[in-house]
């Protein structure tokens, strides 16, 4: 009678703590906001759009276990969750976008576009137009991230398949390259046109480099310019012990932010960006020794996070639903790190990057956190135990905000209530 | 017949030792692969052995790591990995550092603690074994 009393006790209790956790999806969130599943266990989702009429696309980075890469969510009951659910596609990828009447997404070497009818169905999804292919993929940094302008031009990533440019990648020992012969074809943000067939390199233009790998990427339209979060280089420490303590490895480098302009170079690989001292520091690749600076003509970041948590995706918000202090910030989703091991890891949240006259304020906060299903206060020590990463972001239509997931493919919708 | 005890008890006394050596090496064998692990693997495929998601590979529950192929695992650890190959169906995009540095004693001790380590369970890897798989994976490149 006693244990069955007990065990009583105990299934209440789990009951309680597991409809507690399932409050706000299990997200801590700021006052007034509102989160919860929009869909679960979809896939690897990568990154997410959205159309006009609330219709969610997400980009798989792995076929799911029914042979799908691109998915398409639709919340036809207006409940908040989607219900009606559908995909195609056999390639992984990261970037998907909607502009207009077209759904543009990426494989880790093409940009393919679709066309949507008005009901926002894909009318090809079996014969994409191949607007770009042939981009570098060499395992290291594949995602291949896009963003437009105001007009029609398409802005990809092309990740750096090294980690500081090396002859001999992630090799102790091994110098840097130069100049660093990766930049000719990756490490850098390509423009191409949105609508021209069959691009290849030759097409498009380097619109910025010295970038070594930009997962998030997105177009500020208040201030008509290109923000990307860079993803700063690993293991200072593991490859320059005598340079540097594992404490120092685990803020070095900072991660960036920047507000890009034509022809700009952010440094990689020659230099990174040493969060403490406010300064671009001279790779040790490259003959540095922590505290030499580096050339004055590499970009200076807008923001600097602390190292190592991976943004995956940038939305500049122009909602009309959140506060007026979020209008024309930036959200920024941060995957989580792994390279401030054997020191806890950071990152498995949202932050936002708030503006002010055009400007990011260095004050950046945490908007959403406890992705990782760790309780607050508790940091995670190994990265494949978060439960869950955030990765896409996307505005929807009344101006909610959706948070994708690539662990096991949850998207988290984020509102505001007065 | 005190003779016959005494002889008893010297085997018992001897066989006692063979078995507390051992023991003895096969703590010393985990305590130095740990060292190793910690310094050279940890950061990458972390504390737990559960690697991160597409980037490094987990050790934790590998297939490869608890394996018989002794010759394949000095070789990566020997050489490093830097191909597109599928790991228990995932790929992973890190390239693995090559650690020609490592002495046979040592890739025997660390073969040996991250194949018992965490879930793993498998044999002892000796240096002797490393010895063989090197003189193997030699006369395979030729």
């Amino acid at each position: 009678m006693k244990k069955g009393l007990q065990i009583l006790g105990l299934v209440l209790m789990a009951t309680c703590f597991n409809v507690q956790a399932q409050e706000n999806a299990g997200l801590t969130l700021p006052a007034g906001f509102k989160a919860n599943l929009f869909a679960q266990n979809i896939g690897s989702a990568r990154h997410i759009a959205i159309t006009k009429l609330g219709v969610v696309f997400a980009k798989l980075n792995y076929p799911n276990k029914e042979g799908n890469s691109i998915i398409r969510l639709e919340d036809a009951n207006q409940d908040g969750v989607a219900e009606v659910i559908s995909g195609w596609g056999k390639y992984g990828g990261t970037g998907i976008y909607v502009k207009g009447n077209s759904l543009y997404a990426t494989s880790n070497e093409a940009i393919f576009k679709y066309e949507l009818n008005s009901k926002d169905e894909v009318v090809n999804p079996l014969s994409p137009i191949t607007i770009v292919s042939g981009l570098i993929n060499r395992r290291q940094h594949e995602s291949k991230s896009i963003t437009f302008d105001k007009g029609n031009n398409i802005y990809v990533n092309i990740g750096a398949y090294s980690n500081a440019c090396q002859t001999k990648d992630r090799t102790p020992g091994s110098e840097g390259m130069m100049p660093c012969p990766i930049l000719d074809s990756a490490g850098g943000i390509w423009k191409f046109d949105g609508s021209t067939e069959n691009q290849t390199y030759k097409d498009g233009k380097r619109y910025a480099t010295g970038l070594r790998n930009v997962v998030g990427l997105d177009w500020n339209t208040s201030t008509n310019q290109l923000y990307v979060a860079q993803h700063g280089r690993d293991q200072l420490n593991t490859f320059f012990p005598k340079l540097y303590t594992d404490a120092q490895n685990a803020e070095l480098p900072a991660e960036t932010f920047y507000a890009i302009n034509e022809g700009d170079n952010a440094g990689w690989p020659y230099v990174y960006y040493d969060p403490s001292q406010h300064k671009k520091i001279v790779s040790p690749e490259y003959g540095g020794d922590g505290i030499k600076e580096g050339a004055k003509e590499f970009k200076e970041p807008a923001v600097a996070f602390p190292a190592h948590m991976a943004p995956m995706a940038v939305l500049f918000y122009t909602g009309n639903q959140f506060p007026e202090k979020y209008k024309n910030g930036a959200f920024i989703t941060f995957h989580g790190s792994w390279n401030r091991a054997p020191l806890p890891q950071e990152g498995f949240f949202v932050a936002f990057v708030p503006f002010k006259d055009g400007k990011a304020t260095g004050d950046w906060e945490i908007f959403a956190n406890g992705f990782a299903g760790i309780v607050d206060g508790v940091k995670v020590t190994n990265t494949s135990k978060a439960k869950a990463r955030p990765c896409g972001l996307a505005q929807g239509p009344d101006g909610s905000i959706y948070v994708s997931d690539d662990t096991k493919g949850a998207i988290f919708k984020i509102s505001y209530n007065k | 017949m005190l003779s016959k005890v005494g002889k008893t008890v010297k085997v018992g006394c001897f066989s006692t030792m063979l078995i507390l050596s051992a023991h003895f090496v096969k703590a010393q064998n985990l305590i130095n692969g740990k060292k190793i692990f910690e310094t050279r693997c940890l950061v990458c495929h972390q504390s737990d052995g559960g690697g991160v998601p597409n980037m490094n590979p987990p050790l934790d529950g590998s297939t490869a790591v608890k394996g018989k192929d002794i010759a394949r695992m000095v070789k990566i650890i020997k050489n490093g990995l830097d191909e597109r190959v599928a790991i228990d169906g995932m790929y992973y995009n890190n390239a693995m550092t090559a650690m020609p540095d490592l002495k046979d004693e040592a890739i025997a001790d660390v073969l040996s603690y991250i194949r018992n380590s965490w879930s793993n369970k498998a044999g002892l890897v000796s240096v002797a074994k490393v010895k063989e798989a090197q003189i193997k994976n030699k006369s395979n490149k030729k």
